[in-house]
């Protein structure tokens, strides 16, 4: 059964969400941060790990496609 | 419709902006494309409800660790570590992992070798079709009833944390998860989970670490903690998990060494994830026997972290609670005046996640609502198809009428999980009262399955009459025994006469299930002996361990990916967390 690799959705979503963290933690009033997240810029950072993964992802899927035979 | 709890009772409040409702928006629409792109996979029987047995390895571990991961994992535990502290550990480091590792390596090549597509098909091959009708009845029963407990428990607090309309919140989680399971059968479910998995890891994580930077490191945490356990008189029980579990008085859990190893670490664990359709079902998914005996031991690794993620937070809370101050945390509190510490994790969200992970953090807690009730639904339609329909009104069935049936029995899953959900929310004691007959049911559950494996002589009669003995047992125990501080009732126990008084509820629990095990192994044991066999021994060939051959791994396996090499290394693992907490 040639299912579809979870890897691609899983990394498209993690890099889509990691993009929207990183934008938003750029563009928000840094007052938001002061107030809950220890005075750290938690969106960016975090934003930053989840694109991270998602790239990952995706480069393991694409590699997983490149060496499987296709029919 | 509007029910009691609509007022909210909590203190916590999420206020969400729009880059929330656009994360939250995207998890949806990416849940329901996977449901989409995999509904043209769905050509068979096996491809709907065994996932066409295809998977590999860690994709069937990590749904067989995420259909697990449900609420109750995520805020019980949370609320548990708040409660009892490290100790909560138990019910992972005793209570989970060594039976992961049992299963992986002694129970798969049976269950994956024999073809069975069910555990309770599993029970006909080995036993007989009335054992196997008992426990799928009781099985189809507890699943859809867990679902419903999770929909409720999700609409619930929602209401509560964001006054979202609670039928509303009904509706669409259940339709979110009729419509990616409808197309995509159990692959839907399983890729799902992994989704949900990384999401939920991704999304705690940084709470647990601001949380530990805010309470001055683990330095900070175990003063805080210490400072709490000498307030409720149990000094240092909440910073270790083994030094206060000689005496039931010493230890916030009310139970003795004893009874937690032989109750949790073997009866109930072993009788959930040895048995247990829910995460065996996703096992059976894996494409060869190497990587089915693999998923339960790949899983057990994640499994054996989780505490950090999911306990740390309730002790968090507890010792900023104790801190005070600007770290100070609000909980609300519940309706007997203490702290309702099943808000910890939304409290700590509301705390820490400004807009932005705020939005990650609920979508990361609606999707272990999600996974909790997806799991739930694909081993309930499994079920009732093949062990149920199948068996008692159409065993002619072709391919695609079982599909249909299958898809049919989602919908129905779903609409019997939302009458519990309402139910949960009107007759709270009914909700009680089922958990605890299905206490009852499950509790002796394991030893049928030892028997059954390791015991060629053991019988139909033996396994079905056994496992009413061990229900009995448990009921009567249950009507003898008291938790400290409880009248007696039928859902508290004593209700026929008080026999023994145990500290906590928790320890009742544990010694009944003993009691269970034990009466249901005696009673298979000596009705087997007193009953003809029922099988052949080439009848039982592939379902029992001295008539099988033994699964011996390719010599070009690498011996990472050998099942017995990473049982030996995630058993070290294990004890060496349960030494560096004792």
């Amino acid at each position: 059964m040639n299912q579809l690799d979870v890897r691609l959705p899983m990394g498209l979503l993690f890099l889509l969400l990691g993009l929207i963290l990183v934008g938003y933690g750029l563009a928000a009033d840094p007052v938001i941060y002061a107030e809950h997240s220890l005075g750290q810029n938690v969106n960016v950072r975090w934003g930053a790990i989840f694109s991270l993964f998602g790239i990952a992802m995706l480069i393991l899927a694409a590699r997983a496609k490149k060496s499987t035979p296709q029919d | 419709m509007c029910m009691n709890f609509c007022t909210p009772l909590a203190a916590v409040v999420l206020d969400l902006a729009g880059v929330d409702y656009l994360i939250l928006a995207l998890y949806f629409a990416f849940v329901l494309g996977i449901g989409w792109v995999l509904r043209k996979h769905q050509k068979t029987s096996t491809d709907f409800f065994e996932s066409g047995r295809s998977l590999p390895a860690w994709i069937c571990a990590l749904g067989f660790i995420g259909a697990n991961l449900g609420a109750q994992e995520v805020m019980g535990m949370a609320a548990s570590g708040a409660k009892y502290g490290i100790a909560t550990s138990h019910f992972y480091w005793v209570g989970a992992i060594p039976a992961m590792v049992f299963v992986g390596i002694f129970m798969m090549p049976f269950y994956y070798g024999s073809k069975a597509r069910s555990v309770p098909e599993y029970l006909k091959l080995r036993f007989d079709e009335k054992t196997r009708t008992f426990n799928a009845l009781s099985f189809a029963f507890m699943t859809v009833f867990s679902s419903g407990i999770s929909m409720f428990a999700l609409a619930k607090l929602l209401n509560a944390v964001l006054s979202w309309n609670f039928d509303a919140c009904i509706l669409i989680s259940g339709l979110v998860v009729l419509i990616y399971i409808y197309s995509g059968g159990l692959t839907s479910a399983i890729y799902n989970e992994v989704l949900q998995f990384f999401l939920i890891v991704l999304g705690f994580l940084p709470l647990v670490l601001l949380g530990l930077k805010d309470i001055g490191g683990w330095d900070g945490l175990m003063k805080n903690l210490d400072s709490y356990s000498v307030a409720k008189g149990m000094p240092g029980a909440w910073s270790h998990s083994w030094k206060y579990m000689g005496d039931a008085h010493a230890n916030p859990i009310g139970i003795e060494w004893f009874g937690l190893i032989a109750g949790l670490g073997f009866v109930l664990s072993f009788g959930y994830w040895c048995t247990d359709f829910l995460v065996i079902q996703r096992a059976m998914a894996a494409k060869n026997m190497n990587s089915a005996r693999r998923t339960p031991l790949i899983a057990a690794i994640p499994k054996m972290l989780f505490p950090a993620l999911v306990i740390l937070p309730g002790m968090l809370a507890i010792a900023l609670y104790q801190k005070g101050g600007s770290a100070h945390i609000a909980l609300p509190i519940a309706p007997d005046g203490t702290p309702d510490y099943n808000m910890v994790v939304p409290a700590l969200l509301s705390k820490y996640f400004p807009h932005g992970m705020l939005g990650i953090g609920l979508t990361a807690l609606m999707a272990s609502f999600m996974s909790g009730m997806a799991g739930n639904v694909t081993a309930f339609n499994t079920v009732w198809t093949y062990d149920l329909y199948q068996r008692w009104f159409k065993p002619d069935a072709s391919d695609a009428h079982l599909i249909k049936v299958g898809r049919a029995t989602t919908v129905v899953g779903l609409l019997i999980s939302a009458a519990c959900a309402y139910a949960a929310a009107n007759f709270n004691n009914i909700m009680d009262m089922l958990q605890l007959v299905f206490g009852f049911v499950n509790a002796p559950l394991f030893a049928i399955f030892l028997l059954g494996m390791f015991w060629r002589r053991a019988t139909g009669h033996g396994a079905f009459f056994g496992l009413l003995i061990g229900t009995i047992t448990a009921v009567l125990f249950q009507g003898c025994t008291l938790p400290q501080g409880e009248t007696a009732s039928i859902l508290k126990g004593g209700w026929l006469s008080v026999q023994h008084t145990f500290v906590s509820s928790m320890a009742q629990n544990f010694w009944m299930a003993i009691f269970a095990f034990t009466g249901c192994f005696a009673g298979t044991l000596f009705i087997s002996l007193a009953t003809a066999p029922n099988r052949t021994d080439a009848e039982l060939r592939g379902l029992v361990y001295s008539l099988t051959e033994k699964v011996k791994d390719h010599h070009e396996t690498p011996w990472y990916a050998r099942p017995a090499t990473l049982g030996i290394i995630v058993l070290a693992l294990t004890l060496g967390l349960n030494v560096i907490f004792w």
